[in-house]
């Protein structure tokens, strides 16, 4: 099981020179293993170079970070471990897509795991088959694609590494509503199939609340709230303060509230706002 | 990681040398640089290093930036050093041994020369914005013009390649870490093993250079670029008191190079 204890964690980046930056400052943090985390933050939080160091790609200032009870950075050999255990997709992955085929870009994470070519071709269907991706294109290039396609190829080339941890930095951004719920599933599909831990980064307040059971957030390089979806969305207030948006039915609960309707605190799926109004209309009628 | 890497990086401030005309900064390198060939003793290289010190020193660029730009160097100055070591004639340090101590001066001196000729270098691109700096070099070769040289399309060349090498650094970082979370290997194997490992770099670096020189060259046009003829610019260069007394320092400061030189220190 891979559990994530996070102590300490601080990172600087270009340490000593002029352009000296602290990306985050002491992060403390324990994912247990399976856990659906959203995390959220404006543009510069720190919420990258967080998920940066979950795999060791970014070696912590100050801190530790503990993967299934092991440090990753404890030498050359837990860090280049840990990379199986924890993967990462990042914003706009299709720009990593090299190889000339689909099904060679999609091997390439299990052929480096030195997986025999039986189970590489497993793991290969296995992938595109969480992500939607059809077996037809496999023999055509990558690039030829169109935007979402290749979006889901170079998603699916992480997932064939069957990752305990998936870790993803807005993998909708950019994607048209179709492309961005059909990416969703994709990622619902595999934690559902695998039971892997699966922490997303996003802008879209409505998708983290939808989908995670625990919501980080991220305001100047410190972690500032965390907890369910019903314990940060019932404070929309201080997130706004933040500069971050609400869910759209926290925001027309919060409106509601403010001309006088009682609807109760937290609020953020549009279920649980049409329930709320309902239950106020029988009150009402009764 | 790639992003320390500090060549050609401006850091911007606003000290004297900052100040400066950026025309006044390339003709003091370029005196700057003659000065260094003049010297001879270890005289005449302090001197050198003295106005490459000073200069360091007002413009507050730390040494430790300096040296980590330097680090790519480490190998062309190891090996410099290393060849002028063995193959000098002279005296030898002991007995029976190739190395000899003119071998040692000469190779010390070989150092300080590269590493004074590298920080003249550096200082000028630490202290000027790129864009300065092109448009400087744009000014002084201007009469290169009239043999038909295509200084505008060159400058501007220039300027773009100094603008994206960032830019570039920043995505081959990008992609770099992209494939190394899906397990790609930079650090171990042997040469042919490494450079086959880049592959998964290259190919998406170079897809994503042609796209943005695409998306630049679309940019500039819709903004009416059409070439050098007629353009004028936003900030004209002005050369102030400064300029001046920079010139005056270099005029002496080289005149002392020279002297000692000529007196063998």
């Amino acid at each position: 099981m891979s559990e994530i204890r996070v102590e300490h964690l601080s990172h600087i980046y270009s340490q000593d020179t002029p352009f000296e930056k602290t990306a985050i400052e002491d992060i403390n943090v324990t994912i247990p293993h399976g856990q659906f985390v959203g995390l959220i933050g404006h543009t510069g939080s720190g919420k990258s170079t967080f998920i940066q160091h979950l795999n060791a790609l970014l070696t912590p200032t100050d801190g530790k970070i503990y993967v299934g009870g092991k440090d990753i950075n404890a030498d050359k050999k837990s860090r280049r471990d840990v990379k199986w255990e924890v993967s990462l997709v990042f914003q706009y992955p299709e720009y990593q897509l090299f190889e000339e085929t689909v099904y060679a870009d999609i091997a390439f994470g299990p052929k480096n795991m030195g997986l025999s070519e039986k189970e590489v071709d497993e793991r290969v269907r296995e992938a595109a088959s969480f992500t939607g991706v059809d077996e037809e294109l496999f023999q055509k290039s990558p690039l030829e694609l169109s935007g979402g396609q290749k979006r889901r190829i170079a998603i699916a080339g992480v997932m064939a590494m069957r990752p305990g941890v998936l870790v993803l930095d807005e993998p909708t951004a950019g994607l048209d509503p179709a492309g961005c719920s059909q990416i969703l599933d994709n990622i619902k599909k595999y934690r559902e199939l695998t039971g892997a831990t699966v922490i997303i980064v996003s802008h879209n307040m409505d998708d983290a609340a939808r989908l995670a059971e625990r919501i980080l957030v991220f305001d100047h390089s410190r972690l500032v709230m965390d907890g369910t979806p019903e314990e940060v969305f019932s404070k929309p207030e201080e997130l706004i303060e933040i500069g971050l948006s609400v869910p759209r039915p926290t925001a027309i609960a919060m409106e509601l509230r403010k001309r006088g309707l009682q609807l109760p605190d937290s609020i953020y799926t549009h279920e649980q706002l049409k329930e709320a109004v309902l239950k106020l209309r029988e009150a009402k009628n009764a | 990681m790639l992003k320390d890497i500090t060549l050609g990086q401006y850091f911007p401030s606003n000290t004297a040398i900052h100040r400066l005309d950026p025309r006044t900064k390339i003709i003091l390198v370029v005196v700057y640089i003659v000065a260094l060939f003049q010297a001879k003793g270890w005289i005449g290289y302090g001197v050198v290093a003295l106005g490459a010190i000073s200069c360091m020193v007002i413009s507050r660029i730390k040494p430790k930036t300096l040296f980590r730009g330097m680090k790519p160097l480490i190998f062309v100055i190891v090996l410099t050093g290393v060849l002028n070591i063995f193959y000098t004639t002279g005296t030898p340090v002991l007995p029976g041994w190739i190395i000899t101590w003119e071998g040692i001066d000469r190779a010390a001196r070989m150092i300080l020369r590269i590493m004074l000729l590298v920080t003249g270098t550096f200082l000028l691109t630490y202290t000027t914005s790129p864009m300065a700096l092109t448009d400087g070099l744009e000014i002084l070769m201007n009469p290169l013009k009239k043999i038909k040289v295509p200084v505008h399309e060159m400058t501007i060349m220039m300027s773009m390649a100094l603008r994206f090498i960032p830019t570039l650094i920043e995505e081959t970082d990008k992609i770099m870490s992209a494939q190394k979370a899906r397990g790609a290997d930079f650090e171990t194997g042997n040469l042919i093993q490494r450079a086959k490992a880049l592959l998964p770099v290259l190919v998406p670096l170079f897809v994503s250079a042609f796209r943005r020189a695409e998306e630049l060259a679309v940019a500039m046009e819709s903004r009416c670029y059409h070439g050098g003829e007629g353009r004028t610019r936003m900030k004209q260069l002005v050369m102030g008191k400064n300029d001046y007394m920079a010139f005056g320092f270099s005029a002496v400061y080289l005149a002392a190079v020279i002297i000692l030189k000529k007196f063998g220190l």
